[in-house]
């Protein structure tokens, strides 16, 4: 019997192929309305703390250096009231195998894979996290293949997803490149079915409790070192799992008191399935176009439930242009001899302006470092910019346009940053869950998983369902 | 011949045709295919450019397109000289050198 592999009869598969693939039964934590045990999935399907730990600690995951940027600090006080300007530190995940911090999903990812005996994983990623499961399978003997969303249809290919395949190849792994579109999750499923692979899934459990290592290494570390834990912890913000299983590591440490902000590149005006406006943005991550939607509706992902849930843990969330992340990335680089890639430093790019209103005894981290290199330096990235008819300009940044403009900062005083709305954000994330069931009525566990899943309290639920005529 | 059987190659192939992709993306993207492109060993006896061939990819799957280039290389680079880039490292060393002799 030939299987159809039209679109819509793949597409229809779905749910079978990723129970096979994932190897979660998600039905266990789905209570037919709108809650579902989210815990419950990250206990069940997931490892210990302690377990993770030595998972990672195989494969030389983790225990990445913590490293104070001093220089930073002082210039961040030059602009700060008297008496304001945090600390600022970096815990340098690029020293990661990868690369990156997505070295601690992967090798989770890929330790239950082969556990439970699939000889190969699959990821959809373009970015850090490919050559991280490249890596870790290399590691664990494991084959891989990495689907990538790579070209415009003229070919065109921003320089640093074609170094993120580079690193994947140089690791053994296949790498599947395609042209702008969301349907290349028709092309993951097809792969998995034809494979029998392993969905080493940014979204599954496994990858989300894989970073929770970093946010409760940050807590110890800060503890032994400065005898308390960090005020403030910044995170670069895209599909949410670095924010989800960041803050879930610091609450596992103890560290309720910590405050959590994410931090994303603004890139309002730009759609991301657009094949014209595809490379018109100079951020492959860390940008809007991700941290929105995935926090608003965080199942939208390749599995059915996402274990990254970020709105549960933000407290702050504030955007900046892309212009100011290149220019921290350069500043990362000079004074404090730093070389890394952009991601991280759109956090550091916050952490600079929101060290400026806190007290100079505060302590603010910044969570994450990625690796650079040919294709992933500021150089190439601001040269494929002007390439495809973006003015590199140095000024006023709020003046920016994405998809027109990158505007570095004309000194250090002009690094701004934007205050997201989160109560904006909650309300969109209870409208999605409510209209993916066509809810009118929702129970008592639904709203208790409403205050949940929002940060918020009963009577902000209940006034959103009273906005959209959802009774309880 | 442009290549021959285990030559390391390039292929390229079509998954969506204009006219199946998802209505729900922007028209922009509608209306052109949605292409693939992978890399392996050829498994033909030879080929040229632009004829369908058949490969297998370094973890050994078997997949089919049309031959886009033999020994493909990666061309990207650390990218051109940026002069905007140049007054940042400068500026924020004299800030801080300012008062801290």
């Amino acid at each position: 019997m030939t299987r159809d592999m039209s679109y819509d009869a793949v597409m229809a598969r779905r749910p079978e192929i990723m129970k096979e693939a994932v190897g979660i039964d998600y039905e266990l934590f789905e209570s037919g309305s709108v809650a579902f045990d989210y815990e419950k999935m990250m206990r069940e399907t997931g490892y210990s703390l302690n377990e993770i730990e030595e998972i990672q600690g195989k494969t030389g995951v983790g225990n990445t250096p913590v490293l104070e940027l001093r220089n930073l600090t002082e210039l961040a006080r030059k602009f700060a009231p008297k008496g304001k300007g945090a600390r600022i530190f970096v815990k340098d995940e690029a020293s990661n195998p990868s690369g990156s911090f997505k070295a601690r999903r992967a090798a989770t990812a890929c330790y239950h894979a082969k556990k439970l005996g699939y000889k190969g994983v699959i990821a959809a990623t373009s970015g850090n996290y490919g050559s991280a499961v490249a890596s870790q399978a290399a590691m664990q003997g494991l084959k891989c293949i990495i689907v990538q969303e790579c070209y415009d249809s003229r070919g065109v290919g921003q320089p640093e997803i074609i170094e993120k395949a580079r690193a994947c190849e140089a690791y053994g792994a296949e790498v599947v490149q395609l042209s702008v579109g969301p349907e290349l999750f028709y092309t993951f499923l097809v792969l998995l079915e034809e494979t029998g692979y392993f969905n080493a899934s940014l979204y599954s459990p496994f990858g989300i409790a894989g970073v929770e290592t970093l946010g409760y290494e940050l807590s110890m570390e800060f503890r032994e070192r400065e005898g308390k834990d960090p005020d403030v912890v910044v995170i670069t913000n895209a599909g949410g799992g670095n924010l989800t299983g960041t803050a879930r590591g610091l609450i596992k440490a103890g560290a309720t008191h910590t405050q959590i902000v994410g931090a994303s590149v603004s890139l309002q005006g730009l759609h991301m399935a657009s094949d014209t406006q595809f490379n018109k943005k100079s951020f492959t991550t860390g940008h809007t176009g991700f941290g929105i939607p995935y926090a608003t509706w965080p199942d939208r992902s390749d599995v059915p439930r996402s274990a990254a849930r970020p709105i549960r843990y933000i407290d702050r969330y504030v955007t900046m242009n892309q212009g100011s992340v290149f220019y921290m990335t350069e500043l990362l680089a000079q004074i404090e001899g730093l070389e890394r890639g952009p991601a991280g430093n759109t956090a550091l790019t916050a952490a600079f302006k929101l060290a400026q209103e806190m007290d100079e005894d505060q302590i603010i981290v910044v969570q994450e470092t990625e690796y650079t290199g040919a294709g992933k330096h500021i150089n190439p990235q601001l040269t494929f910019a002007r390439e495809n008819g973006i003015k590199i300009l140095i000024g006023d940044p709020s003046e920016e346009v994405p998809g027109e403009n990158i505007i570095l900062p004309k000194d250090p005083s002009y690094i701004k940053i934007e205050e997201l709305d989160m109560n904006k954000n909650r309300k969109s994330l209870i409208r999605n869950a409510i209209n993916h069931i066509h809810a009118t009525k929702v129970t008592k566990e639904d709203l208790e998983f409403l205050v949940e899943e929002t940060k918020s309290n009963m009577e902000f639920v209940k006034e959103t369902l009273n906005e959209l005529g959802v009774s309880y | 011949m442009d290549a021959k059987r285990g030559d390391w190659v390039r292929i390229r192939n079509v998954v969506l045709e204009v006219g199946q992709r998802s209505t729900s993306i922007p028209e922009d993207t509608q209306n052109v295919p949605l292409e693939m492109w992978v890399k392996g060993f050829l498994l033909d006896e030879s080929a040229n450019i632009g004829d369908k061939v058949k490969i297998e990819t370094y973890i050994g799957r078997t997949v089919e397109g049309n031959l886009l280039e033999v020994n493909p290389y990666y061309k990207h680079d650390f990218g051109k000289f940026v002069p905007e880039l140049l007054y940042i490292g400068r500026q924020a060393r004299e800030l801080l050198a300012k008062d801290g002799e």
